[in-house]
């Protein structure tokens, strides 16, 4: 008995290990939403006026809009007039290097296991990293500048490279998309920016970085990857906020584009506060993710591993436009105490010959509601397009629940689409086998659900699907009683 | 549209003798909860890939009272199933259950067969208030509101305790658009008392060129031990569109066998809702879908698990050529209470054109963990190695393909266990398949 009481002692100490807050002096404009507001950001980012038009034209259309209500989910109303829509930390002008970067924002990322330095040196893998609103550094950007890839703060590509983000954003999310698409695109503040040029392959994992860190603040980026005929990509994301009892609002949008034989592979580890145990606090975490594959032969594959926020409510979708395209989406869903999640995705088959694959595992502990929602639509002209689905959920505990929402829609007769999926706990006899060798009960789910979860686990890059099981691992702590 | 102003009309016009304050209570909510809702448009998400509000842009009329004038009981037999005219058979003329039309082979001690006003005001009073309309905590559109917003002329059937009833009942639909657009609404309450047995059948013929509408109802209720074997035969014309809703609440231990076969029509929407509110209920789920031409079928099932240990199984098919639609949309839900239960569902699909559509949305909804769960989805084409193993044995590209069909179909058509209903299905098809 004492033993479990300490264990759950640990545990919630355990649960969420990113929670501190960084005491830096923060240039934040007040709360609420209106068009000063947005004129402000988009002076205090120097953007050009062709970009505060389109922010401009974008809230008046969110304006119009009501706010969805369809997905499986139950949150109080979100007041848009008390959330800071821009929070920078206060820093020096223009960074010209990592060392100018503020200490104890660097402390911060070092607690949080991305000292860029260090990552810089050993594992080679270029950050760039979004606190609250603002990008605060981009690591490894002269060798990537070398071979023609511009990886950069979405803030830096509007001046720099306005031919670029003028042809390309919106065009995969356009802000006429939904509601919170709408709401991104008048207030996004920052984000990143990806540019391969043709037939480059990218040689080391992009990541960025997002962190909430001020108080009543929303983070809005906007992510946008561009790979040119015949390139390759993998990126990385992850995320975490502090501790707070009030709901924070994460409204991101990214968009991809894939041209000709081009392959994109991002992969995502969520972890926003996901509240209490009681189910206070935590983030709202409303995302809109697209890739379209423009051209023929090109490849675009998410990955996420979603641990975090207080409710999730994201589905990753592919365009397959270019015959022979190929979509991929790999998920887990953890959600445990209060959390909510409805994640799913959307392969949309317009060209010939194209396939698309869908993996994702659900684990629902606590008093959580986890619900798989998908789309796979098959055109008129999608000669043998090809889907295969899989959904699986566990439940760990009584009071949460699973929940499957798939739809199909095929108009094509070569087309060949399965779906399947299966919800139960974990099997007795699994649990005994464990037992009976001496493994305690906990570590028997923890092995259990990491089985359940590893077909997508392989997928992420190597580094990261370590984090990401330690991640599950935390999670689940104290969920098996 | 016309036709709201039409029912509010009728409504007031209802004649005030209804006998029973039950039945009126409830259609006067009924109608203020249509008032209020209207007609389903596919901006719900229930109706999300069956636009019935479309159908209403022309006007249909409730029939007049005098349409079985026309009709004759020797007319009505030349239009009945093989196997029906040894069985129960009651009719509804334009949605209004005609006793007098109808012909009951069983005796009164086995199948009691009465208006659902006298039932209500009579010994069956009890049954009546608990169960009548107790679907609308499941289906809350306007369609299935009107419906019970009209209730008249409605039947209700009770089978005693221990009566297993060896002859089957038909429950024969007849539309009688000859002269104009004709909207019925036939309403049934079905009571299988501990331990009885009853094979239901339901079939729909609509007379005459213009177009039918029919919005039937029907509710069924199962105590301890009791049977159910329910076919539902429709092939219609198509000018005949319908919303067949039915409710199976089963609140003893007892066991149900559902099949439904859709191989002509206009534009059919099938509501099964299962409520399986005894612990260790079972209950199995068929369905067909044979479309060519424009039809549209959309079955969609619902299976709410809530007691414990029990089990159901659904499995449905569904073949699309021409411009034809077939959907299937299932939803399982197992609350809380509902542990140990198995519940699986299989919806399988073959695409014969580019006009043709299928839609599926499979759903689970599970809150509780000691539960087996699944549901799968296939939609694709005929096989082209078991084509070429015909092909090569000579046998023509037409009647290889029907071949092929006929054995997809066959793990559905298996489950009919009235003999001469099967036979006279599988005759359907091959004359189906033969003609497209």
């Amino acid at each position: 008995m004492n033993e479990d009481l300490d264990m759950l002692e640990q545990s919630a100490l355990n649960d969420y290990k990113y929670g501190f807050v960084t005491n830096i002096d923060t240039d934040t404009i007040p709360k609420g939403l209106n068009e000063g507001v947005i004129t402000l950001i988009s002076k205090k980012k120097n953007e050009p006026d062709w970009m505060l038009a389109w922010r401009l034209k974008a809230y008046a259309y969110w304006l119009k809009l009501e706010e969805p209500n369809w997905a499986n989910i139950k949150h109080p109303p979100i007041s848009y007039q008390d959330i800071i829509y821009y929070a920078a930390p206060k820093q020096k002008e223009q960074l010209s290097s990592l060392d100018e970067v503020d200490p104890e924002l660097l402390k911060t990322f070092e607690k949080l296991g991305i000292s860029l330095n260090e990552q810089k040196r050993l594992t080679g893998v270029a950050v760039d990293v979004v606190m609250d609103s603002v990008s605060i550094a981009t690591s490894f950007k002269e060798q990537l500048s070398e071979i023609g890839v511009i990886f950069c703060s979405i803030s830096e590509a509007i001046q720099k490279h306005p031919e670029l983000v003028k042809k390309y954003l919106g065009s995969v999310v356009p802000m006429t998309d939904n509601y919170f698409a709408a709401l991104n695109a008048a207030v996004f503040t920052d984000g990143s920016f990806c540019y391969i040029p043709k037939g480059v392959r990218c040689p080391m994992e992009l990541s960025t970085y997002f962190r909430i860190n001020a108080e009543n603040s929303g983070q809005f980026e906007r992510t946008l990857i561009i790979a040119e005929e015949g390139s390759y990509m993998s990126y990385l994301e992850g995320c975490t906020a502090p501790m707070r009892d009030e709901n924070q609002l994460h409204a991101a949008v990214v968009e991809l584009i894939a041209m000709e034989k081009a392959e994109i592979k991002y992969s995502t580890v969520q972890n926003w506060y996901p509240g209490d145990k009681e189910g206070n606090g935590g983030i709202y975490n409303f995302v809109t993710k697209r890739g379209i594959c423009q051209g023929d032969y090109a490849k675009i594959s998410w990955t996420q591993v979603e641990t975090g926020s207080a409710i999730t409510w994201k589905y990753p979708s592919v365009i397959l436009k270019g015959d022979y395209s190929i979509g991929e989406f790999y998920s887990v869903a953890f959600t445990n105490h209060h959390q909510q999640a409805d994640t799913g995705t959307k392969m949309i088959h317009l060209g010939k010959h194209t396939r698309s694959r869908i993996v994702a595992k659900g684990i629902s502990a606590g008093q959580s509601q986890n619900s798989y929602r998908g789309l796979v639509r098959t055109a008129k002209g999608a000669i043998n397009a090809r889907n295969y689905s899989q959904c699986d959920s566990l439940l760990l505990g009584d009071k949460c629940g699973a929940h499957t929402f798939p739809y199909i829609e095929v108009k094509n007769k070569t087309a060949i689409i399965e779906h399947e999926a299966t919800t139960s706990k974990i099997g007795e006899d699994q649990l005994f086998y464990c037992r009976q060798r001496g493994i305690d009960g906990e570590a028997a789910v923890a092995l259990i659900v990491n089985g359940f979860a590893k077909e997508v686990m392989n997928q992420l890059p190597m580094e990261f699907a370590i984090e990401a099981q330690k991640l599950l691992a935390i999670s689940m702590e104290g969920s098996v009683g | 549209m016309m036709n709201t102003a039409y029912f509010k009309d009728q409504f007031e016009g209802l004649a005030d003798d209804s006998s029973a304050d039950t039945i009126k209570e409830l259609s006067k909510a009924a109608f203020e909860s249509y008032n209020h809702s209207g007609l389903p448009s596919s901006k719900l998400e229930e109706w999300k890939y069956t636009n019935i509000s479309s159908l209403f842009d022309k006007n249909y009329q409730f029939s007049k009272n005098n349409s079985e004038e026309e009709l004759s009981y020797t007319s009505l037999k030349a239009l009945n199933l093989p196997g029906q005219n040894e069985a129960n058979v009651l009719y509804f003329i334009d949605g209004r259950f005609m006793p007098d039309l109808s012909k009951i082979r069983s005796s009164e001690k086995e199948l009691v067969i009465l208006p659902l006003e006298k039932a209500a005001a009579g010994p069956y009073q009890k049954i009546v208030k608990e169960h009548l309309g107790s679907s609308s905590k499941y289906l809350k559109d306007g369609l299935h509101a009107l419906n019970t917003a009209f209730i008249q002329e409605a039947v209700f059937i009770y089978l005693p305790k221990g009566q297993q009833l060896e002859i089957p009942l038909y429950l024969h639909h007849v539309t009688h658009a000859t002269k104009e657009n004709i909207l019925s609404q036939p309403r049934s309450l079905i009571y299988l008392a501990e331990n009885s047995n009853l094979q239901l059948v339901e079939t729909y013929t609509t007379l005459g060129s213009m177009d039918s509408f029919n919005n039937e109802v029907i509710e069924i209720v199962l105590e301890e031990h009791a049977f159910l074997a329910y076919y539902k035969l429709q092939n219609d014309g198509p000018n005949a569109a319908q919303v067949s809703s039915t409710h199976i609440h089963q609140i003893g231990k007892s066991y149900v066998q559902s099949l439904t076969i859709s191989l002509n029509g206009g534009v059919i929407r099938n509501n099964l809702n299962l409520v399986l509110d005894a612990p260790g209920n079972e209950t199995h789920l068929y369905g067909l879908s044979l479309l060519k031409g424009n039809s549209h079928v959309d079955h969609h099932t619902l299976v709410d698990n809530k007691q414990p240990n029990c089990f159901s199984n659904q499995l449905y098919k569904g073949i699309a050529s021409d411009t034809a639609t077939a959907i299937f949309s299932g939803r399982i839900i197992v609350q809380p209470d509902a542990q140990k239960t198995n519940a699986y569902q299989s919806s399988k699909n073959i695409i014969l054109s580019d006009q043709a559509t299928i839609d599926a949305k499979p759903q689970l909804e599970i809150f509780a963990d000691d539960v087996k769960c699944s549901h799968g989805c296939t939609v694709g084409q005929l096989d082209e190695e078991a084509m070429f193993y015909l092909r090569a044995r000579g046998i023509p590209l037409k009647s290889a393909e029907s071949l092929l069909l006929q054995a997809f179909s066959s793990d559905v058509l298996t489950q009919i266990k009235l003999e001469p209903l099967r036979k006279h299905v599988e005759q359907l098809i091959s004359a189906h398949l033969a003609s497209s």
